[in-house]
């Protein structure tokens, strides 16, 4: 059912936008720390509903950091210090009533390296819906998670086979499947390729596009390509070398189409002519 | 090789076959061969021992001495049933005291605060512990129990070795939680687990195999410590009663190898056997866990 809906709407353009854009998450990322060390500043992402927001910048620009501030994960790591807000359904996920566990709930994430537990194909993909005390077909569940992460039919006569039987790409489109189970509002990719070969990843990159139609995706890419091949939206991070160590920020933000052709900043410009990487 | 055209040609092309005289190639010779020796004698102990006990032991092995209690001093035949039943009562009491103490020490020191003041503190004296003489934790079981109670018993044996399987199972147990990729606890976490759930759903079932092996070893030590249950279980001639004094496998052995009455002594031996049998099970049982998880 899920999947007619998209193969129609795959032949409709990309719709250009003229009302205001209704965002889904506003990302203000005034300074991260992890201990003392300032790793990003002043990078305001705004991230559009339904829509795949990019990342893109060199090496050690904050971009990963940015997108784990979204959904919390950087709480994990000792040090870790976010000042700032993220407005999330109206709140700020940083606000110290909120619980990160929640937030993780609604925001979603596929990490770089696939890491499917060491469970069965099925019960990857049912874990989320366990967690949350799903009762109901739960077989319909894990079949529409795995047909949206383009998996099905690969899988489906091997459902009770261990995850990590899969091949690397296999696994990362079973977490896509793990994660979009739950239908999150947001789905964050942190370089969710980088692990892959060419074929996966135009598979990965093929899902994407169709997970926008219900979820909000934003991704972390190191490659450019991709992002001018999926990204709607392209934030551009940049890093700057100053006393305290790299401090990543963000340069500048426009639709995909707009910022590689036509960079308001001469940093921008000069990345996308691959002068630095 | 005589004449010069040949020579030439050797020292241009380097030669690949085996040189066994170069000495570099002696010297990792000589060094490889010390070191199979190594691995070889350091079976030897075992296999004497074993071979040993199924010589002087094998003889009196028979299911009597399972079901009977031990004999009197010129009594003939009889068996130890009662020691193999208080082996496995005070083992298992220290299991069932050890076992969910480390593990939920382990989760503390290994996922919760690894880099915190009483992890480190904790860390550093379960080491200590483990290197802690056994006849320490029967005195201190002694003081803490026997003398509470009046009265020496199965409890106060269990308690004392379950102070020599504390440190192992929570020091392995913390290893083995450690060892869980951490991107299985990122994916957790990033499904939104409460901390509690990413730890049962995720971290322990992989890491379960490890604690076990570590449980097993940690009972497997414990079941052939005699130190500490001299001073808290004593031994008996009966049959267990948790409250009275409780007899021990490795008790009877340390009895009754020096007792002057050959039929003791025979019984020592098989007793003996018992007890290596036994360990040697749970090794094999502790093998197959870490086998299947693979």
């Amino acid at each position: 059912m899920f999947m007619e809906e998209q193969q129609e709407s795959k032949k409709t353009q990309p719709e250009t936008t003229s009302a205001p854009p209704e965002i889904a998450l506003d990302c203000q990322a005034d300074q991260i720390f992890y201990t003392d060390f300032l790793a990003v500043r002043d990078s305001h992402v705004p991230i559009q509903k339904n829509k795949i927001t990019g990342f893109i910048g060199p090496s050690g620009c904050g971009k990963s950091t940015v997108l784990k501030s979204i959904n919390r994960m950087n709480d994990l790591i000792r040090g870790f210090r976010f000042e700032g807000k993220v407005h999330f359904l109206g709140q700020d996920i940083y606000a110290d009533k909120v619980d990160p566990v929640s937030v993780r709930r609604n925001i979603g994430m596929v990490f770089q390296q696939p890491n499917p537990f060491s469970m069965s194909i099925y019960e990857n993909v049912a874990f989320g819906l366990r967690l949350n005390r799903f009762k109901g077909d739960m077989d319909e569940k894990v079949e529409n998670a795995l047909r949206g992460a383009a998996l099905w039919d690969e899988v489906k006569n091997k459902l009770k086979n261990n995850g990590l039987s899969l091949s690397g790409g296999q696994q990362q489109r079973l977490c896509i499947a793990r994660a979009i189970a739950t239908e999150p509002q947001v789905l964050l990719m942190d370089e969710p390729c980088s692990a892959l070969d060419p074929i996966a990843t135009r598979l990965i990159e093929e899902t994407m596009i169709e997970l926008k139609k219900k979820f909000t995706v934003a991704i972390v890419t190191h490659n450019m390509q991709q992002a001018q091949r999926v990204a709607d939206e392209t934030a551009f991070f940049a890093v700057e070398i100053s006393k305290g160590g790299r401090t990543g920020y963000l340069v500048e933000m426009a639709p995909t189409m707009q910022l590689f052709d036509d960079p308001q900043e001469e940093l921008t410009k000069e990345y996308l002519q691959g002068e630095f990487s | 090789m005589s004449d010069a055209n040949s020579m030439n040609e050797t020292m241009a092309l380097p030669n690949l076959e085996r040189q066994p005289f170069e000495p570099r190639s002696l010297k990792s010779i000589v060094l490889s061969t010390i070191t199979i020796i190594c691995a070889v004698v350091a079976c030897v102990p075992l296999f004497s021992v074993l071979i040993m006990l199924i010589y002087r032991g094998g003889k009196r092995f028979s299911l009597e001495i399972f079901y009977a209690l031990p004999p009197t001093a010129f009594e003939t035949g009889g068996g130890f049933g009662n020691a193999i039943v208080g082996t496995l009562f005070m083992v298992g009491v220290a299991g069932l005291l050890s076992v969910p103490f480390g593990i939920l020490a382990a989760i503390y020191l290994a996922d919760l605060g690894p880099y915190s003041k009483v992890a480190n503190i904790a860390r550093f004296c379960a080491k200590t512990m483990t290197g802690l003489p056994s006849i320490l934790a029967g005195v201190f079981a002694y003081a803490a129990v026997v003398l509470t109670m009046g009265t020496y018993s199965a409890w106060a044996g269990g308690i004392a070795l379950s102070l020599l399987m504390i440190p192992t199972v929570m020091l392995t147990a913390e290893e083995a939680i450690k060892m869980v990729p951490p991107p299985m606890k990122e994916a957790a976490f990033g499904m939104g687990c409460t901390p509690t759930q990413a730890m049962l759903k995720v971290t322990l079932p992989v890491a379960t195999p490890g604690i076990i092996t570590g449980v097993v070893l940690a009972v497997a030590r414990a079941a052939g410590e005699t130190a500490p249950l001299l001073f808290t279980a004593l031994f008996s001639d009966y049959w267990l009663q948790p409250n009275e004094p409780t007899a021990s496998l490795a008790v009877l052995i340390y009895n009754y190898s020096g007792m002057p009455f050959e039929n003791q002594i025979e019984l020592a031996w098989v007793a003996s056997l018992v007890l290596v049998v036994l360990v040697f099970i749970l090794n094999l049982i502790s093998r197959a866990i870490a086998q299947r998880s693979k």
